[in-house]
C-alpha cells in the first residue's frame, strides 16, 4: 500500500558518501519499505488450517481459505497477540480499537476476490527502527504503521504452456505489513533496515524471518531527488525476497530513474518487479491497470477491541530486545560498542556470548566468542545452534586458561580440536598431555640448556635486552609451548642478569 | 390433498410421538404432493431418496421413544443453504453442479433435532429480488390467484419457493433467509408466517452470501406456533460465524399464550406512506383494534429517519453484496466460461453466470465503493443506518413491539414490475427498516384483500427479545383467525 | 452524482462482468435511475454521527491458535472446473 509521507518523514541532512553522481549534479535517494512478515503461529489468520511451510498443493486448504459459498473468518487471538508484541517491540502505539476491511481485486491466487486487511485503522500506529550502521552510526527509522492482514495463495506459471497452478496453501496465512516512513537514504540503510527489524521479530518470536521461505518479504518504494528539491515519484518493487537482493534492486532503480530524470523524462509512479537473474527491476504487467480497491469494513468481522490490560500483559512479557542488550551488554561486560553490536545481531550469539561470560573476565570471554569462534562458524557455515561447542566447554576452556592449566596459544589448539571433534577441553588436555609446564625445575632446566647451546647470544642480550624474547621462543619451542610464559620470563630474566621485577 | 400434509409442524410432531402416522407415510405424502405441484416451481432441486432415508432413520428414532424436536418433520430447505454433497445453487448459473463439501449450521441444526430434508428451494438468484423472478430456474408461481382470474402472480421474495411451498403445503415448513424483508414478504404474499430473528440469532455460517450485515435466516411456516417450533431448532450460537451471539435458546413454543395484556405496541407514524392502498390501511387499524382487545396499551411513536432506510438499503446491500460474490469467478466451482486470457475469462463467466438483477447489483455496489465515491455514499449510508438504528432504540424504550403492515400490496403479477427496479424495491419499505437495525421482526396472515389475496402485519421487537414477539403475533393470528387457503388449481 | 457509459464501463472492468456496447444505455439509465434516488440521503444531517459497521453489539470472538490437520485436497478441488493434479488451474497469468 501507498501512503502519502511528505509530511511525515523526518528531517535528514544528505550526506556526501549516500549521494549519486550524475550528469547533472548529485541526486539523493529516498526509500521506504513495506516489509510482508509472515506471523509465527500454527493456525491461519482467520482458519485453522496449517502454516507449515513445504505440504502438497491445496491440502493445506479448509473452505474458508477456498472461499467456498457461506464462509466465515474466525480470527486467531494468538495472531493479533503476535501483532501487538511486534507493535511494542518496535516502540509503537497500540490501537485498542482496529478494523479489518476488505481490499477488493481479482486475482486467481485471491480465492475470496478480496484481500482482509486493515486500512483505515490498524492494529499498530507510529514507532521506530534504530539502525547500527557499520561506521558505528546510527540512524533511526520511523515506522508509519503495522497491521494484519491474510497472504494469497501462490500460481505457478510454468508447468504448462497456457495455463497457471494455483495452491493456495498460504492463502489466509497471517502476515504483518510493516510499512516504515521514507527515512533511508541508500542501499546500505535499507539492507541494515531490514537485517535489524528481522532481528527484532525474531528476538519477539513473532516471524521466523525466513526469507527463502517467503516469510519476510519486502516492497521497495524507490524515489531520487536533487538535494534539496521536493520528494520525486516514487516506483514501488514488490516482493523483494532477499536482503542482498533489496540493495541490488535499490541501487538498479535508482540508476534508472536517474537516467530517465537527466535525459528529460518523467517517472511513471508504477509497481515494479526485480529479476535477480539480470538485476534489473521491470514493470509488472498485471498491476499495469489503475487499481481501485474499494476498501470498505469486512462486514463478517465487528472491529478488533483489545484491552488495555491485556496489551500491558504482553508488554510485561517481552523479551529483552536488541537495544536494550547492547547497552546491558556494554555496561555490564564493558564491551565495545562493536563487538556488543555483533553479538545481539542475533540473540542467539548473545545468549552464548553471556553463558560463556558469566562469572568469567568478559573481554576474555568476548574476544573468544567473537573472534575464534565466530570464524570457526562462518568457515563451517553454521547457525549457532549447530554448533559443536557449546558455551559450556568455551567457558571451560577459558577457565583452563585463567588458572594457568593451558597457555593462550595452547588454548587455540584445543579450541580447534573441540571444534572438530565436540570433546571437552579438559579431555583433550589429559589426553594429549597439553597441561601448562609450571614446574620451576622442569623450565629451568629448558632455559639452562638453551643458555649452554647459545653462548654468544647470551653474550649478546648483554647489550641488547630485547634478545630475551628469542631465548623465551626457543625455551616455548624445546617444551611444545606448554611453559607458562610468564615463568619462563621470571627465570630467564634473572638467568640472563637482566633486571626484572618479578 | 392429502389428510397427512393438513397437519401443521406441532401437529405432525404430536402424531408421530403418539406413533399415530410415521415418517415415511408423512414424508411419502409430502413427496407426492411435490411431484403433483411442480406447476408452481417451488423445488429446484428434490431429494427423494435420501428424504425417505432420513424418515426411516427417525421412524427407527421415534420406535425407540427416541428422537429430537423435529423427529421426522419433512422440511423444504432455500437453495441459499449449503447442503453437504447435495446441489446448491442459490438459484444461479454461477453455481451451477455446486455440492457443497459441508452442511450449513442452520439446516446441521435440524438434522440433529430429527427434521427431515425435502428438497431444495427456488429462491430469487442470491436472494436480489422481491417476487422470484430473477431465479435462474425461472419464477415462483403464488398458489394463490385473484378472485375470478387464473393470472399468475408472485410468491413475493427472495424466499418465493418457500413462501409458496408452505402454503401449498409441499412442505410442512421451510427456512429461509431475509436481508430486506426476504421472509416476511413473501410470508405476507402467501398467508403464512415468517419471522425473521434478531441478526446474530442463527449462524450464517453456509449460508450463500448476499449482504453479510443484513443476512439472517427463518422459518416460514403455517402458523406461530411452528415458527417457534423452527426457531428454537434453527438458532443458537455458531463458533464459526462471529457475528452469531452466545446466547442462551429460549423454548419460544413456551413464550406463545402468555397472552398481550399490558403490552406497550408502538404505531410508528411514518409508516403511513404516501399512496398506501386503503385496504392495507384498514387492515392495519383492524391490527391495532385486536391488540388493544386483548389487553394490550397501544401508542404511536415516531420513527423520523424511516423514508431514508430503502435508498440506505440499496447503497449498503449492493455494496456488500459487490465484494461477497467476487468469490464466483470459474476458478474454484460453478461455470467457468472459457476466454483468451484470466481477465476474459473472469468477465465472460460472471457476465453469462449472473442474471440481470444480480449484475446490476454487483454494478451499484461497486461503483459506490469506488475511489471517489465511498464517502458519498457508503460511508454516508452507514450513518443514516446508525440514524435509523437509533430510532429504533428510542421507540423501544416506550414500547415493547412495533406494529406494521409488512408490505404495501398484496401480491402482483408475474412480470408486472420486472423492468423496473425502482417499484420492485419499494416492495421491502416496512420491512428493510428491520434488516438496517439488526431487530427481530414477524409477519402474520391477517387478511384478505379485496380480489381475495393474502395480507400481512408485521410485529417488529426488540433484539433478542423473540419471546415477547412472537407473543404478540400469536396474539394477531388469534384475533385474526385467517382459515383461508388457496384452491390447489396447480394439481389439474 | 450521476453515472456516462465511460463509467458503467469502468465498473464493470472492475467488476470483471462482461457488458456488450448494446447493454450500456440501459445499465447508465438503470443505475442512474437508482442513483437518482438514493441522492435523497443528502438530506440527512449526519454531523457526528459514526458509521453503523454492525448490527450486533458484542466484542468480536476469537479462535485458539490451533492447527487442524485436515487434507481437504479433494474436498476443494472436486467441484473445480478446471483442475489437475491437486491445483487449480486457470488459463495462463502474466505478472
Amino acid at each position: 500500500m501507498m501512503t502519502d509521507f511528505e509530511s511525515t518523514m523526518r528531517k535528514r541532512e544528505p550526506r556526501e558518501e549516500d549521494l549519486i553522481r550524475g550528469a547533472t549534479g548529485d541526486w539523493e535517494i529516498i526509500l521506504g519499505l513495506e516489509v510482508h512478515a509472515q506471523v509465527t503461529s500454527e493456525a491461519k489468520l482467520f482458519s485453522a488450517s496449517s502454516t507449515k511451510f513445504g505440504a502438497e498443493q491445496n491440502t493445506q486448504v479448509s473452505f474458508v481459505d477456498a472461499a467456498m459459498p457461506g464462509m466465515l473468518p474466525v480470527i486467531n487471538r494468538y495472531c493479533v497477540e503476535q501483532a501487538v508484541r511486534t507493535g511494542l517491540g518496535l516502540k509503537a502505539q497500540i490501537n485498542l480499537r482496529s478494523v479489518f476491511d476488505r481490499k477488493n481485486y481479482f486475482y486467481p491466487d485471491l480465492p475470496q476476490g478480496y484481500q482482509i486487511s486493515q486500512f483505515k485503522h490498524p492494529i499498530v500506529g507510529e514507532g521506530e527502527v534504530v539502525l547500527d550502521m557499520p561506521d558505528a552510526r546510527t540512524v533511526i527509522v520511523g515506522i508509519e504503521r503495522l497491521h494484519l492482514e491474510q497472504d494469497a495463495g501462490k500460481s505457478l506459471h510454468d508447468q504448462h504452456p497456457a495455463m497457471s497452478f494455483v495452491d493456495l496453501n498460504r492463502s489466509g496465512v497471517a502476515l504483518m505489513e510493516i510499512v516504515s516512513k521514507p527515512d533511508m537514504r541508500s542501499a546500505e540503510e535499507a539492507r541494515a533496515y531490514v537485517t535489524k527489524l528481522r532481528t527484532i521479530l525474531r528476538y519477539l518470536g513473532t516471524c521466523d524471518g525466513n526469507m527463502e521461505e517467503g516469510s519476510l518479504r519486502a516492497d521497495v518504494n524507490v524515489s531520487v531527488r536533487k538535494v534539496g528539491a521536493p520528494l520525486g515519484t516514487r516506483c514501488e518493487i514488490k516482493n523483494v525476497n532477499s536482503i542482498r537482493f533489496i540493495g541490488q534492486a535499490i541501487e538498479y532503480e535508482a540508476r534508472r530513474q536517474i537516467d530517465i530524470l537527466e535525459d528529460g523524462g518523467k517517472i511513471d509512479q508504477e509497481t515494479r518487479l526485480f529479476d535477480p537473474k539480470t538485476g534489473e527491476t521491470r514493470p509488472m504487467r498485471s498491476k499495469e491497470e489503475a487499481h481501485d480497491y474499494r476498501y470498505f469494513p469486512d462486514p463478517d468481522l465487528l472491529p478488533l477491541v483489545l484491552q488495555q490490560a491485556d496489551v500491558d500483559a504482553i508488554r510485561r512479557a517481552l523479551p529483552e530486545l536488541p537495544d536494550e542488550k547492547k547497552a546491558r551488554l556494554i555496561s555490564a561486560y564493558g564491551l565495545s560498542a562493536y563487538d556488543a553490536t555483533v553479538l545481539v545481531s542475533d540473540g542467539a550469539r548473545a545468549d552464548f556470548f553471556e553463558a560463556v561470560a558469566k562469572g568469567r573476565d568478559a573481554k576474555l570471554a568476548a574476544n573468544w566468542v567473537t573472534g575464534d569462534f565466530f570464524a570457526a562458524l562462518n568457515r563451517e557455515g553454521h547457525a549457532i545452534e549447530q554448533s559443536p561447542v557449546t558455551a559450556k566447554q568455551l567457558g571451560e576452556l577459558l577457565d583452563l586458561i585463567s588458572d594457568g592449566t593451558i597457555s593462550g596459544r595452547i588454548a587455540k589448539q584445543i579450541f580447534d580440536s573441540m571444534y572438530k571433534t565436540g570433546r571437552d577441553p579438559s579431555k583433550i588436555v589429559e589426553d594429549e598431555g597439553l597441561r601448562q609446564v609450571t614446574d620451576f625445575g622442569a623450565i629451568e632446566a629448558a632455559i639452562d640448556a638453551v643458555i649452554a647451546a647459545n653462548p654468544d647470544k647470551v653474550e649478546q642480550t648483554k647489550v641488547k635486552p630485547q634478545l630475551a624474547g628469542w631465548f623465551v621462543g626457543q625455551v616455548m619451542k624445546s617444551t611444545s609451548g606448554k611453559a607458562n610464559p610468564q615463568v619462563v620470563n621470571e627465570i630467564l630474566a634473572r638467568k640472563l642478569g637482566l633486571s626484572s621485577d618479578g | 390433498m392429502s389428510e397427512l400434509t393438513k397437519l401443521t409442524l406441532a401437529a405432525a410432531r404430536d402424531a408421530l410421538k403418539k406413533k399415530e402416522i410415521s415418517a415415511v407415510e408423512l414424508t411419502g405424502a409430502y413427496l407426492a404432493e411435490m411431484a403433483a405441484g411442480t406447476a408452481l416451481n417451488t423445488y429446484v432441486t428434490v431429494t427423494a431418496e435420501k428424504s425417505m432415508e432420513m424418515a426411516k432413520a427417525s421412524d427407527a428414532r421415534l420406535a425407540k421413544g427416541a428422537g429430537g424436536a423435529l423427529e421426522g418433520l419433512p422440511l423444504g430447505i432455500k437453495d441459499l443453504f449449503c447442503t453437504k454433497d447435495v446441489l446448491t445453487t442459490a438459484s444461479s448459473h454461477i453455481l451451477d453442479g455446486f455440492r457443497p463439501p459441508y452442511e450449513s449450521t442452520v439446516t446441521a441444526n435440524l438434522w440433529r433435532d430429527g427434521a427431515v430434508m425435502l428438497g431444495k428451494l427456488n429462491n430469487d438468484e442470491f436472494a436480489m429480488g422481491s417476487s422470484n423472478e430473477t431465479s435462474f430456474y425461472g419464477p415462483v408461481v403464488n398458489p394463490w390467484r385473484r378472485k375470478g382470474s387464473d393470472a399468475k402472480l408472485v410468491p413475493g421474495g427472495s424466499s418465493g419457493g418457500s413462501s409458496a411451498a408452505v402454503a401449498a403445503k409441499l412442505c410442512l415448513a421451510a427456512t429461509a433467509t431475509d436481508t430486506g424483508g426476504s421472509i416476511r414478504q413473501p410470508a405476507a404474499f402467501t398467508g403464512t408466517v415468517g419471522i425473521k430473528p434478531t441478526y446474530g440469532r442463527c449462524s450464517r455460517w453456509g449460508i450463500v452470501a448476499f449482504a453479510s450485515s443484513l443476512d439472517q435466516a427463518g422459518p416460514i411456516t403455517r402458523d406461530v406456533r411452528d415458527a417457534a417450533i423452527m426457531l428454537t431448532s434453527m438458532a443458537g450460537h455458531d463458533e464459526k460465524d462471529t457475528t452469531s451471539v452466545d446466547r442462551p435458546v429460549p423454548d419460544y413454543e413456551a413464550a406463545l399464550g402468555q397472552g398481550v395484556k399490558g403490552l406497550k405496541v408502538g404505531i410508528p407514524k411514518e409508516y403511513r406512506v404516501d399512496g398506501m392502498p386503503a385496504e392495507i390501511d384498514a387492515l392495519w387499524s383492524r391490527g391495532i383494534e385486536w391488540l388493544k382487545a386483548a389487553g394490550a396499551e397501544i401508542k404511536e411513536v415516531s420513527l423520523p429517519h424511516t423514508k431514508y432506510a430503502l435508498p440506505t438499503y440499496y447503497i449498503v446491500a449492493p455494496a456488500e453484496c459487490s465484494s461477497n460474490l467476487a468469490r464466483y469467478d470459474g476458478v474454484r466451482y460453478g461455470l467457468r466460461v472459457e476466454g483468451r486470457d484470466i481477465t476474459d475469462m473472469y468477465e465472460k463467466t460472471r457476465a453469462a453466470g449472473f442474471g440481470a438483477e444480480v449484475r446490476r447489483r454487483v454494478l451499484m455496489g461497486t461503483y459506490v465503493l469506488s475511489a471517489g465515491y465511498y464517502d458519498a455514499y457508503y460511508l454516508k449510508a452507514q450513518k443514516v443506518r446508525t440514524l435509523i438504528a437509533r430510532d429504533f432504540a428510542a421507540a423501544f424504550a416506550d414500547v415493547d413491539v412495533l406494529l406494521t403492515p409488512t408490505a404495501p400490496s398484496a401480491a402482483f403479477g408475474i412480470g408486472e414490475k420486472t423492468d423496473d427496479p425502482l417499484s420492485m424495491y419499494l416492495n421491502d419499505v416496512f420491512t428493510v427498516p428491520v434488516n438496517l437495525a439488526g431487530l427481530p421482526g414477524i409477519s402474520v396472515p391477517a387478511g384478505l384483500s379485496s380480489d381475495g389475496l393474502p395480507l400481512g402485519l408485521q410485529l417488529i421487537g426488540r433484539t433478542f427479545d423473540e419471546e415477547t414477539l412472537l407473543r404478540a403475533a400469536y396474539a394477531v393470528e388469534q384475533a385474526a383467525d385467517f382459515k383461508a387457503a388457496p384452491e390447489a388449481w396447480w394439481k389439474a | 452524482m450521476s453515472v456516462d457509459q465511460r463509467t458503467v464501463r469502468h465498473i464493470a472492468r472492475l467488476a470483471r462482468i462482461a457488458v456488450r456496447d448494446d447493454e450500456l444505455e440501459a445499465l447508465e439509465r438503470e443505475l442512474n435511475g437508482i442513483l437518482d434516488w438514493v441522492e435523497q440521503l443528502g438530506e440527512v444531517d449526519v454531523t457526528g454521527v459514526e458509521p453503523m459497521t454492525s448490527a450486533v453489539e458484542v466484542a468480536m470472538k476469537m479462535r485458539e491458535d490451533v492447527a487442524v490437520v485436515q487434507d481437504l485436497q479433494q474436498e476443494v478441488t472436486r467441484n473445480a472446473p478446471g483442475a489437475e493434479d491437486g491445483f487449480y488451474v486457470v488459463p495462463k497469468v502474466v505478472e
